[in-house]
């Protein structure tokens, strides 16, 4: 029985690398600094430990060799869930180069909203530790923070020390749109958020009011969407009077039609306020489930974020038209490829489609694949590399056990060198 | 295996050689002398009446980090521009102004490139820039570690930390990020705008540290000189961009007091306030200043026209220049108390005033400055220009003609700002061999590449003699790699993994308790978790580490 320290989670998407976890043989057990996201995440026993195909436990080789099979004479297979470590990714990429497939994160409908805004027009960002040494005014739009990253209020708010705040408790942290669940938003000192509540729906109206008060703009009505203006009128003021105000949203929680105008107002508003003599920036939260990884490597291997399909030889990015339900709704696809190391309640569309899956152990299906072959998982079985939140620091994971469990990459290479063999004879 | 290179024509200025008929030799990846005695050659490459040079060297081109990235993501209609399929060889990818890592990897080999250095490695992204450049095929590369514009280095100028205390975490830092080198951009100009400081001058104060640039550079050249660190302090001065900066250049060269120091893409630097526009060359001064002090190489930054992104840790300029953004969308971040970066597409036209003079004013300073060893071509890639313009940017200064024909299609008012059409000097085809294979080496302290004698890896050049000389280097007839034929006619037959070249200069280890102490109570990340492995870049196959010395 060993203690591991300073062990970085690819699960909560910040990074959090102090957690302390003991290792029984392939049993684990966070002692210290778990959450509610991470420690199931990594106490989470493994159960399955071979390959099946059509439910029979096979080799590893046989369901290689049976991947390659049911892929060979594919035109579109889709290659989802892409949820896995950078190394992972390396070789989801050379598979889909190799068989024409779609790379589709399973995240990228939510994590669009962030990407048409930035490729229309940009926007400033900051990371994490600049926010616990710099940030004085911390606004939350549309997302209920401690549920999605537990720890954050904890770790970058109220941080004992920061360099340039004297103390972090006077800290300004506004809520606009939901409401906190919890406290975790309430400062040491024991001052709630102020909160400007509104359904979510109705955030495009509030933000783009927000954004027409920050510039001074004449706004006629006296409330939108149940927020009074003149509330609104003094969270620009703050905005404008802070000396480094950070605007946090997630884009999975903006869950309407066109949520990137949100996003893109939001965005247009920092840089509004950037020039008028003071700092502002945006911290966009994503990066569960290797969401940040997959559109990072897919990024610098294909120039494209993680929705590009390689059918014509090279790839080719479409945010909507490869979008993997679409493909299966429509018929175009004839092939299901679904990669999910991190969470074994994430499984695949049920679909008459050949289906394999490169899975966590655990995974229970309504429908069996043709073949599931169950992997380690980033950071628990194996070493490896992961974007957190901010989309800038890549964590190194850690092993923590020897399991016996081949890596995504692994499995992903066999199969990419398998088809490459046959493609070649 | 056995291989000899015969009768080609050898441009290798690092053993005097221009131009004389040799054989050159390869076996197990490395140039070997002529054996002696009985000997079979296993494959031999007739080479009568083609130039050979050993694989050109970039020592200045954004190719791996974050910044890239963005730029990538920002531009998908670029992308769309100019697609790469897959062959049996080589993977799919996009091309243009910033091409995928594959891409860049075929494209710089099929030019004749072998390798790349990424002049910007913030520390805490090293970890992505060594993932970039470890999908980046054939060329070998290495990265400078930014410094200057991080608190940890400014709370301890502010502290008045002896420069021992600096050297070792200078030091510890180029070892945890497996560097090359050590970079500053815009010396502690990144963490004043974070302060909401908008410009910084030489001498002008942070708002919170009272530090200079000039206090930054001072410890900061000390420090990699004193660390036997080969290549020298590389600089992105003050004031990119700005009209008049010329002086701050002139300021800083003689600041450094005679200490090695690169000032890299001048020509961004290199501006005037003359004439009806205010903006003028520079590049008259600055090629004598860089003539007058041996202690100091540039690179120039050349400006091509066209569609490009500029990608540069230099938030602070990259957040003023966004008002030129085309098309018109830009990425700025603060990153981690360690620096920031803008990213910025930009569209240089020749009929543009402030755009043709920027092409004249890199051009004066290629041709203005005397000693070859001591600049280096580079467009900044892709900020100037993406790097597959080299050819074309070589035939300009190889050829007056055409140089001159150009000049004639600028704009008027930018053609009556330069004296480019009375500057009659043509480059040679050695002097090209040293600005981009010898000088680029052994400015980077690389111990066994740049050059053609034995001993030195084969990476080697062979092109067809073409007085178009944009042709003649677009389109090289064999590229070899560690001995390994990776290019035949300018295309790619074969490919492999170079190596990531490093130095790892000693630091006293109690530096890291104070590291320690700092990045728990302020950074969000565990010391021990922040240094990159050798196995990170090693565990996949692919990768290695080369250790290059240090200066005795």
């Amino acid at each position: 029985m060993v203690e591991i320290a300073e062990v970085p989670s690819p699960f909560c998407g910040v990074g959090t690398d102090d957690l302390k976890i003991q290792v029984d043989g392939v049993t684990l057990k966070v002692l210290e600094n778990g959450c509610v996201v991470n420690t199931p995440a990594f106490e989470q026993p493994i159960t399955d430990t071979q390959p099946r195909v059509n439910g029979q436990a096979v080799s590893l080789d046989v369901a290689v060799a049976k991947v390659a099979s049911l892929l060979k004479n594919t035109a579109l297979p889709v290659i989802g869930g892409c949820a896995t470590d950078v190394n992972g990714m390396r070789g989801l990429l050379a598979l889909a180069d190799r068989c024409g497939a779609v790379v589709d994160n399973m995240n990228f409908t939510r994590a669009r909203n962030n990407f048409l805004a930035l490729q229309d027009s940009g926007w400033m960002n900051t990371t994490l530790s600049e926010v616990k040494n710099r940030c004085d005014l911390f606004l939350v739009i549309g997302a209920d923070l401690e549920v999605v990253v537990p720890r954050f209020f904890e770790r970058y708010i109220w941080n004992a020390e920061s360099m340039f705040i004297e103390k972090t408790d006077q800290r300004e942290v506004v809520y606009l749109g939901t409401a906190p669940s919890g406290s975790a938003s309430t400062s040491p000192a024991g001052k709630a958020a102020q909160v400007l509540s509104c359904a979510t729906d109705d955030l495009p109206e509030v933000v783009a009011v927000l954004r027409a008060l920050v510039n001074s703009r004449l706004i006629r009505a006296e409330s939108v969407a149940g927020i009074n203006v003149a509330d609104l009128q003094a969270l620009a003021d703050k905005l404008k009077a802070a000396k480094y105000g950070v605007v946090t949203w997630a884009a999975g929680a903006l869950t309407y039609r066109h949520a990137e105008l949100t996003v893109q107002t939001l965005s247009e508003m920092i840089k509004d306020i950037n020039n008028k003599n003071t700092r502002c920036s945006g911290l966009p939260l994503a990066g569960k489930e290797g969401d940040l990884t997959a559109n990072q490597v897919c990024g610098w291997t294909t120039g494209y974020p993680a929705r590009t399909r390689f059918s014509r030889g090279y790839p080719e990015y479409d945010p909507f038209m490869n979008d993997t339900n679409v493909l299966i709704a429509e018929g175009e696809a004839d092939a299901l490829v679904w990669v999910q190391a991190f969470n074994s309640k994430s499984v695949p569309p049920v679909t008459e489609l050949p289906t394999i899956v490169v899975g966590r152990s655990g995974m229970v299906f309504a429908k069996e694949p043709d073949v599931f072959i169950p992997v380690g998982t980033p950071g628990i079985d194996h070493a490896g590399h992961a974007y957190r939140t901010d989309n800038v620091v890549a964590i190194r994971l850690k092993k923590l056990r020897d399991s016996g469990l081949p890596s995504t990459a692994d499995v992903l290479n066999a199969i990419e060198k398998a088809l490459r063999e046959e493609t070649v004879c | 295996m056995l291989i000899r290179l015969t009768g080609g024509q050898v441009y290798d200025p690092t053993s005097g050689i221009d131009g004389q008929q040799q054989d050159i030799y390869i076996q197990d990846g490395r140039i070997v002398n002529k054996p002696t005695g009985d000997f079979q050659v296993d494959k031999e490459y007739d080479l009568q009446g083609k130039v050979v040079m050993s694989g050109a060297i970039d020592m200045h081109t954004h190719i791996g980090g974050g910044k890239g990235n963005i730029a990538r993501t920002l531009l998908p209609e670029d992308h769309r521009q100019d697609p790469v399929a897959s062959t049996h060889i080589c993977r799919s990818g996009c091309g243009h102004a910033m091409p995928s890592t594959f891409v860049t990897g075929y494209r710089y080999a099929e030019m004749g490139y072998t390798a790349g250095f990424e002049p910007a490695v913030l520390p805490i992204n090293a970890r992505q820039a060594h993932m970039e450049m470890g999908d980046i095929p054939i060329l070998d590369k290495g990265g400078y570690v930014m410094l200057g514009s991080d608190d940890y280095l400014l709370r301890m100028l502010t502290a008045k930390k002896d420069q021992k205390a600096i050297n070792d975490y200078v030091a510890w830092t180029i070892n945890s990020a497996k560097a090359i080198g050590v970079k500053v951009v815009n010396p502690g100009g990144i963490n004043a705008f974070k302060f909401n400081q908008r410009k910084l001058d030489l001498d002008e104060q942070n708002a919170h540290y009272g530090v200079t640039p000039r206090d930054i550079l001072e410890v900061l050249a000390t420090a990699v000189k004193e660390l036997g660190v080969k290549h020298p302090l590389h600089v992105h001065g003050c004031n990119l961009g700005v009209p008049g900066n010329m002086q701050t250049t002139l300021d800083t060269i003689q600041g450094i007091g005679g200490l090695p120091m690169h000032l890299t893409h001048i020509q961004f630097h290199s501006y005037g306030t003359e004439g009806d526009m205010k903006f003028s060359s520079g590049a008259a001064q600055i090629a004598e200043a860089v003539n007058n002090n041996k202690n100091i190489t540039i690179d120039v930054g050349q400006v091509l026209f066209g569609q490009t992104v500029t990608a540069s840790g230099d938030s602070m300029r990259q957040h003023f220049n966004h008002k030129f953004a085309s098309p018109n969308k830009w990425v700025v971040m603060d990153i981690e108390c360690d620096a920031g970066c803008g990213v910025v597409p930009f569209k240089y036209k020749d009929q543009n005033f402030v755009n043709a003079l920027q092409w004249a004013i890199g051009l004066e300073t290629f041709l203005l400055v005397n000693d070859p060893w001591r600049i280096f071509l580079t467009t900044d890639h892709p900020n100037g220009a993406p790097f597959t313009s080299y050819p074309h940017l070589i035939r300009l200064l190889m050829d007056r003609s055409f140089r001159n024909e150009v000049l004639a299609t600028i704009h008027p008012e930018a053609q009556k700002m330069t004296t480019l059409a009375s500057i009659t000097r043509e480059y040679t085809l050695q002097e090209i061999a040293i600005m981009t294979r010898a000088g680029a080496a052994k400015l980077i302290g690389l111990k066994d590449r740049g050059g053609l004698s034995a001993g030195n890896w084969a990476d080697i050049t062979v092109y067809t003699d073409n007085t178009d000389r944009q042709k003649m280097f677009e389109k090289p007839d064999y590229v070899f790699k560690d001995g390994e034929l990776v290019v035949v006619d300018g295309k790619v037959v074969h490919t492999k993994w170079g190596t990531t070249h490093t130095v790892k200069p000693d630091f006293d280890p109690s530096v890291e308790q104070g590291l320690k102490d700092y990045f728990d109570r302020y950074l969000t990340m565990k010391l021990g978790n922040f240094k990159i492995s050798d196995d990170e870049i090693t565990e996949d196959g692919r990768g290695s580490i080369t250790v290059h010395p240090l200066r005795a």
